[in-house]
C-alpha cells in the first residue's frame, strides 16, 4: 500500500501534470510501460472494485477505437472485410490512445476517485480557479443529489399510478411535464438557498478559509510527479 | 431597550391579493412567540417579511429600534435574526457540517479560527460535535435541522424565527433541539403545527387566520386519553 498526500491542491496538481504528460505520449512502448505503471500504483493504492468496475466502461469505450480507426487511418493494409482495408497504423493509433485514456483515468481515479466531490471547491479556489466557476461546481454537486432524488420520488409517484413508459404521446409529454416540474422546482430552490445565504449576512463574496502552507514532503511529491511526467515525455519523444 | 421586533398595520400582498393585512405586533426580548394557523394562512410569509426576504405594501417594520424599508437596512438587521427555513436542504449549502455552521460567522466578520471555534462550540451544545466533519447531504433529517439550527446560534441572534422546526426530526433529535432552544436566552417567534411543541416551547400565541392575527392563549388541560401504541413482540412469541 502506498499512502497519497491528503491536500487536495496536491493530488488536483499532480493528476493534471500527470494527465497533460500521458495525453502527449505518441510511442506505444512508452504508453504500454506508463498504463503498466499506472496499473501497479492502482493495485497498490489499493482502489476498491467499484473503481475497477467503472475502468471497465471506459474499456468498452475503447473497443469504439479499434472497431474504427483501422478502417479510417490511411495506411498498410494488414486486413480486408468486403471493399474495406484495415491499416496497421490505425491499429497501432488505436492502441497507443486505448493505453493514453485507460492510464489516464486510473491516474484521476488513483488521486481524486476516493475524494467527495464536495472537498474539491477549497482547493479549486486556492489554485486560484475564477471564483463564480466554483461555486458553480461546489453548488451543483451539493445540490445534484437533492434534485435527483426529486426527480426520483416524482418518477415513483408516476410509477405509482401505473405510468409505464412506452414510445407514445402521452410518455413524451408526461416525461415533458416532469422535467419541467424539476427545472421550475430548482429554480425555486435556488431562490430559497440564496435567500437563506441572505439571512445568514452573505453579501456576495464567499467566506473562503485560507489554505494551509504546503509542507516539505508535499512539494517533493509534486516535484517527484513532474520529473515522471518529463521523463516519460524524453522516453516517448528521443 | 426598545423590542426587538414590531410591526405595524403591515401588508403583504402577492399577485396583487393580500397574503397579510393590517398586521400589528411587538415581540419583547425575552417573549417566545407562537404562531399558529391553517396551511396557506400566510405564516411563513410573516416570517419572511420581517426578515426582509419579503416587502411590505403599507405599513412599518421596526428591527431591534430601526424603522426597516430598504435591502441595506434589513442586511444590518439580519445578523442578529437567526431565521431557520422550512426546508434544511435551502438552508445547508456547503459541503460539510463546520463549514456550514461557520458560513454565518465568517459573513459577519469573524477569522476563520474563531469561526470555527465558534462551530464546534455551537455543535457541542446541541450534542452533535461529532458530526462536524460529515458530509451534509448524507445526514438524516433530523441531524440537517440540528445542523440548521447551530448554524443560525453560531451568529449569536437576538431572536430567532423558526418555520416548523421540527418537521421530519425523531425523537431522539427532537430532544435536543427542544433542550437548546429552552436554553436560548433571547426572543423567539415559532411557527409550528406541532402542539405539543409549542405548548412546550412559547410563552404567548397568536393566530394568523385569514391574513389578519388575532390573540391566543396557550392552555393545557387533561384529556382522557387513549392511543395506539406499537411495540415489538417478546422473543419466541
Amino acid at each position: 500500500m502506498i499512502a497519497l498526500p491528503g491536500d487536495m491542491r496536491v493530488r488536483l496538481v499532480t493528476a493534471l501534470i500527470l494527465v497533460v504528460a500521458i495525453s502527449q505520449l505518441q510511442t506505444i512502448p512508452v504508453a504500454a510501460t506508463v498504463l503498466a505503471a499506472a496499473v501497479t500504483v492502482a493495485v497498490m493504492s489499493g482502489i476498491g472494485g467499484k473503481a475497477w468496475l467503472r475502468m471497465l466502461h471506459v474499456e468498452t469505450f475503447m473497443i469504439l477505437l479499434f472497431v474504427t480507426l483501422p478502417f479510417t487511418v490511411p495506411g498498410r493494409a494488414v486486413l480486408t472485410i468486403g471493399p474495406f482495408d484495415a491499416s496497421a497504423e490505425g491499429f497501432t493509433r488505436a492502441a497507443v490512445i486505448a493505453c493514453k485514456v485507460s492510464a489516464s483515468v486510473l491516474t484521476i481515479v488513483v488521486f481524486l476517485g476516493s475524494v467527495e466531490a464536495m472537498r474539491l471547491g477549497a482547493a479549486l479556489h486556492s489554485l486560484r480557479v475564477p471564483e463564480p466557476i466554483v461555486r458553480l461546481f461546489v453548488l451543483t454537486v451539493r445540490y445534484l443529489s437533492v434534485i435527483g432524488g426529486e426527480a426520483r420520488r416524482l418518477q415513483e409517484a408516476m410509477r405509482a399510478r401505473a405510468f409505464r413508459p412506452g414510445s407514445n404521446r402521452h410518455t413524451w409529454r408526461s416525461y415533458g411535464n416532469l422535467v419541467g416540474m424539476l427545472l421550475v422546482r430548482a429554480l425555486d430552490r435556488a431562490q430559497r438557498v440564496e435567500e437563506a445565504m441572505l439571512c445568514r449576512g452573505f453579501s456576495g463574496r464567499f467566506p473562503w478559509q485560507k489554505p494551509p502552507r504546503l509542507s516539505r514532503s508535499e512539494m517533493g511529491f509534486m516535484a517527484l510527479a513532474t520529473t515522471a511526467a518529463v521523463l516519460i515525455t524524453a522516453a516517448d519523444r528521443l | 431597550m426598545s423590542d426587538p421586533i414590531s410591526l405595524s398595520d403591515v401588508t403583504v400582498e402577492r399577485d396583487g391579493a393580500a397574503v397579510l393585512r393590517d398586521i400589528s405586533f411587538a415581540l419583547g426580548a425575552s417573549e417566545r412567540l407562537a404562531i399558529v394557523g391553517p396551511n396557506g394562512a400566510g405564516k411563513t410569509t410573516l416570517l419572511r417579511t420581517i426578515a426582509g426576504l419579503e416587502r411590505a405594501k403599507a405599513g412599518r417594520v421596526t428591527l431591534f429600534g430601526k424603522d426597516c424599508g430598504s435591502e441595506a437596512d434589513f442586511r444590518m438587521a439580519r445578523p442578529r435574526i437567526g431565521f431557520l427555513f422550512q426546508d434544511s436542504d435551502d438552508q445547508l449549502f456547503c459541503p460539510t457540517v463546520a463549514e456550514d455552521v461557520a458560513f454565518g460567522p465568517l459573513n459577519t466578520g469573524c477569522t476563520s479560527e474563531e469561526a470555527f471555534a465558534r462551530a464546534s462550540e455551537v455543535l457541542g451544545t446541541l450534542g452533535i460535535d461529532h458530526l462536524g466533519d460529515r458530509i451534509i447531504h448524507k445526514l438524516s433529517g433530523g441531524e440537517k435541522r440540528l445542523v440548521c439550527l447551530a448554524g443560525l446560534l453560531a451568529m449569536r441572534p437576538d431572536v430567532l424565527l423558526l418555520d416548523e422546526p421540527t418537521n421530519g426530526v425523531d425523537t431522539e433529535n427532537g430532544a435536543r433541539l427542544r433542550d437548546r432552544l429552552r436554553a436560548f436566552g433571547g426572543a423567539m417567534i415559532l411557527v409550528s403545527h406541532d402542539d405539543g411543541f409549542v405548548a412546550d416551547m412559547a410563552n404567548r400565541a397568536l393566530v394568523l387566520e385569514g391574513g389578519g392575527l388575532r390573540a391566543a392563549e396557550i392552555h393545557e388541560h387533561p384529556h382522557m386519553h387513549s392511543h395506539a401504541h406499537v411495540h415489538t413482540l417478546p422473543e419466541g412469541a
